[in-house]
């Protein structure tokens, strides 16, 4: 079972990345996710479900997911909405959108369908046990991904898209028009999030809704958790920690649904549990004294001088 | 090079809040130009400059750049030809970034693509361009700027803006926030940059003295005007004294508030 627990956490990895991006990156507080990841899982479904194949599914369900950032960033920018109720729009919207998408169903199961999955275990019938030729292979694609992106970081665009959460005056003062980056940060991280919930939708056998409920969070819950594991400013271990986080979040989840009835646990109390987490990672990072809700240290340079800026400092000093 | 025509902003018009910062401000800034600007707290020295940059648009007015009117360009359009330090040190570099990343982002205005230009061709020109601060940062490029004290990231900010070549720089009040040795450290600086690099410039400065001493140009505005514009010979012979003399005979009143603002002890 330990295998399951890996290939969920790089699967749901997929979308913490995106979530990384959104939250940690660009400093825009995106609850598209709730409906993005559902979106990606419904126009997998029902593409393989017409018999599309692989490739195309995965491409398609990609390009909604950045649709619906993009919708949510033209959003906030045109509109002067605060990010949050920008999301939370498009997100609602959505989920009507979904059900259109898996034909004004609420519900596609995927049972005997040729899915990434089948085609996986196709390949490595009789080299590989099931799970572990899984693994490998949600490993191999996480890895890809993330080395990808860690390229991405590294361009000019890239780097640009850092600073921008952390100074948008920067950016705008290099000429840079911060609401196309906006557009392309927020497109990227929910077409991370539609591709992660692509994946999940053939592992799980189905797509559903319902399946964005919490996404968020637990985006968020895996972000904080990668957050204590590993300090660094190195993109490299950015976002490895992303995925490291996810899977330590799956097992956690894994230990609630599986030992929680001995405390009278139900499935359904995980949401619960999530929040609880969130919160008591939270206090923790507050009580190590690391302030920030970003949760990325801020050092103030130990020279400014504040207070010093309404009379004007001699320059030469001493001299009265 | 750059024309100001009849420019004001009143901030919550028709409102009891009504304020006026600026009233049909005139002024041409001729290329090669070192502005500096004084004025007491309040007289509309940043609403001009956010005029100018596009950070905010003026109610009414006209700014035209080389003959074209830009009053309604937006800031980031702005920015390729308009560099602009705030007081503030923070917000001219990104703390979370290593300095490296900071410059490659400085580089060269405008639209960033998928290239990788970060590579160690440009970390040795960069090298070499941090060598002129003397401050040791060459061998910090990988260091996040958060880690820099407020004057070497006001000095770095002054570098990166001078290498993408502004044809006009706007300081305000950059060195406010430091302590005196670090504030005439990049004054120094400022003041070798212009020079060298022959940049138009305006500095707005609350130190007499500084606005005395450097420059070819000083602006004295209160109230939302330009009350005072001396340059050359004019500008050279200028004190203190006369210049709160001056303020006595335009405005007929003494500056007994703003005391504190035009001394230079
Ligand atoms: N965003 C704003 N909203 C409302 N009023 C504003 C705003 N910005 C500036 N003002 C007002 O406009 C007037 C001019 O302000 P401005 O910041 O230009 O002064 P300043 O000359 O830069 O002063 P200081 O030396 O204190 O920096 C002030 O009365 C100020 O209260
Ligand atoms: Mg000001």
């Amino acid at each position: 079972m330990i295998e399951g627990i890996f290939v969920e956490g790089l699967i749901y990895g997929l979308m913490v990345l995106g979530v990384f991006i959104t939250f940690r990156i660009l400093d825009f507080p995106d609850l598209t996710v709730d409906g993005s990841f559902p979106l990606g899982a419904a126009i997998t479904a029902v593409m393989i479900t017409n018999d599309y194949g692989m490739g195309i599914t995965l491409a398609v369900a990609f390009a909604g997911g950045a649709a619906a950032g993009v919708c949510t960033a033209l959003i906030h920018n045109k509109l002067k909405v605060p990010n949050l109720l920008a999301g939370i729009l498009t997100m609602t919207m959505l989920w009507s959108i979904n059900i259109r998408v898996l034909g004004n169903r609420a519900n596609l199961p995927l049972l005997r369908r040729q899915t990434i999955i089948s085609d996986v275990l196709e390949l490595t019938r009789g080299v590989l046990p099931r799970e572990w030729a899984l693994l490998l292979f949600f490993l191999l694609l996480a890895f890809v991904i993330k080395l990808l992106l860690d390229a991405f970081f590294r361009t000019d665009l890239g780097l640009t898209l850092g600073a921008m959460g952390d100074n948008q005056q920067m950016v705008v003062n290099q000429g840079v028009n911060p609401e196309v980056l906006k557009i392309i940060g927020v497109g990227l991280s929910n077409a991370l999030v539609a591709l992660s919930g692509a994946f999940a939708a053939q592992y799980q056998g189905f797509a559903d809704v319902n399946l964005g409920q919490g996404i968020i969070i637990a985006g968020l819950a895996s972000v904080m958790i990668g957050e204590f594991v590993l300090r660094s400013n190195k993109i490299f271990a950015l976002t490895l920690r992303v995925l490291i986080g996810s899977i330590c979040f799956r097992g956690l989840m894994y230990l609630g649904r599986y030992y929680g009835f001995y405390i009278n646990l139900t499935p359904s109390d995980l949401q619960l549990i999530t929040g609880v987490l969130i919160i008591v990672l939270l206090a923790i990072t507050q009580l190590r004294g690391q302030g920030r809700w970003k949760g990325v240290q801020q050092q103030e340079p130990a020279t400014v001088a504040p207070g010093t800026t309404d009379a004007g400092t001699p320059v030469d000093g001493g001299e009265r | 090079m750059i024309r100001i025509e009849n420019l004001s902003k009143v901030f919550h018009p028709g409102t009891v809040n009504e304020n006026v910062a600026l009233r049909g401000v005139n002024l041409t800034v001729k290329e090669g130009d070192f502005i500096t600007i004084v004025g007491s707290n309040g007289a509309g020295k940043t609403t001009l400059f956010n005029a100018i940059s596009g950070n905010q648009p003026p109610t009414d007015g006209r700014i035209f750049v080389n003959d074209v009117d830009v009053t309604r360009d937006p800031e980031y359009k702005r920015a390729q030809y308009i560099g602009r330090i705030f007081q503030d040190p923070l917000l001219g570099t990104a703390s979370n970034m290593a300095l490296e990343d900071n410059m490659m982002i400085c580089h060269r205005k405008g639209f960033k693509g998928l290239r990788i230009s970060l590579n160690s061709r440009m970390r040795r020109y960069f090298r070499e361009q941090l060598v002129q601060l003397e401050m040791g940062l060459e061998d910090r490029m990988k260091d996040n700027v958060g880690l820099l004290s407020g004057g070497q990231r006001q000095a770095l900010t002054l570098l990166m803006m001078v290498l993408s070549e502004p044809a006009l720089i706007l300081l305000d009040e950059h060195t406010a926030a430091l302590d005196p040795k670090n504030a005439s450290l990049v004054l120094k600086l400022t003041q070798d940059f212009i020079s060298r690099f022959g940049l138009t410039a305006m500095m707005i400065t609350h130190n007499m003295k500084d606005a005395i001493e450097y420059g070819n140009r000083l602006l004295m505005m209160d109230k939302g005007e330009i009350i005072l514009d001396v340059e050359g010979e004019q500008k050279r012979n200028l004190t203190v004294e006369k210049l709160v003399e001056k303020f006595h005979q335009i405005r007929h009143r003494t500056l007994e508030s703003d005391e504190v603002m035009l001394s230079d002890t």
